[in-house]
């Protein structure tokens, strides 16, 4: 595993609510993100037919999302969400882990853009795909004036 | 010809309050969250209490975008059951203490503006369904925390009704 891989997965350890949901990163690097979560009873949202619930389906595309923009060779400084749009094409398997793989495909000075994809064990059939926006903050440059 | 007396208070609070938590719990991933929802008549407000559990970067720290998404998705799809609800519940076509409730809406869409930081405190949300039909229904919702006239995040979402 390379040292990047393993820092960035300390990092994720030390997010909390991501840790809550039981996220995994699987792989990160050149503005794409991949990552993991465990299929979870207390993360249903219908206890008819054991259907994740979809928040924590959006918290893991968020989640995969940022850490795209992270990892994008623009070396961003920080990320937030500007705006996220999830189209839910069908309810992910009940007991089945869900990943999720982001790209985040342009950035300009401010903002960077993503793709994601949900998918289960079928990962020939999305269960979800997202589009967004988030924040930019770029590193100073080395010798710029402050 | 002599008009039915009103329900008394109690009763019709016992049978909204029953049919709300009814609903409510029927999300196991509300209680995830920890959300609550307050009533007044007809009125949800979806409420957030601040948890470390909630908190996306301990460096920043600010809520989660994702826990702040699954707040405002949990709040409209209550809202839109309420609402759908409502009417069977108040005309006692639906008893919320023994019979089968109706299948929960289904996301078909989802959108998220984030338009601050959402601070590590408390959150409230309220959602207004903005058209419902029997196939599909679009709900707003709204989340703030210490100003009403800051949100901090909105949400627009499209749902598919349950048959029937």
């Amino acid at each position: 595993m390379s040292d990047r891989l393993t820092e960035a997965r300390a990092f994720m350890q030390t997010l909390p609510h991501a840790q809550s949901l039981g996220m995994e990163l699987i792989e990160m690097g050149e503005g794409m993100a991949t990552i993991r979560m465990p299929y979870d009873p207390r993360l249903i949202g219908d206890p008819a037919t054991g259907v994740l619930h979809g928040g924590a389906i959006s918290a893991l595309m968020d989640t995969a999302s940022g850490a795209s923009v992270m990892s994008h060779p623009a070396a961003a400084a920080a990320t937030a969400t500007l705006d996220l749009r999830i189209d839910y094409m069908r309810p992910a398997t009940p007991g089945e882990a869900v990943t999720a793989r982001a790209v985040c495909h342009h950035v300009t000075r401010t903002v960077a853009f993503i793709r994601v994809t949900a998918t289960d064990a079928d990962e020939s059939r999305p269960v979800a795909m997202g589009t967004g926006t988030f924040t930019l903050e770029r590193l100073p440059a080395a010798g710029a004036q402050p | 010809m002599s008009r039915r007396p009103p329900e008394p208070v109690e009763v019709v609070k016992s049978r909204r309050e029953a049919a709300l938590a009814r609903l409510v719990a029927g999300v196991p991933y509300i209680g995830f969250l920890g959300a609550r929802f307050d009533r007044r008549g007809d009125e949800l407000t979806a409420v957030l209490p601040f948890h470390p559990s909630l908190i996306g970067n301990p460096a920043i720290p600010a809520l989660h975008g994702g826990a702040t998404a699954a707040f405002l998705e949990v709040t409209a799809i209550i809202e839109l059951a309420w609402t759908t609800l409502w009417e069977d519940m108040e005309t006692g076509r639906i008893d919320p203490a023994s019979e089968a409730f109706p299948a929960l809406p289904k996301t078909i869409t989802f959108t998220v503006d984030y338009l601050r930081a959402g601070l590590p405190r408390d959150a409230y949300a309220r959602a207004a369904v903005t058209r419902s039909g029997r196939r599909y229904a679009t709900v707003q919702v709204e989340a703030w925390q210490d100003n009403r006239a800051r949100p901090f995040a909105q949400a627009t979402t499209h749902f598919l009704m349950p048959e029937g």
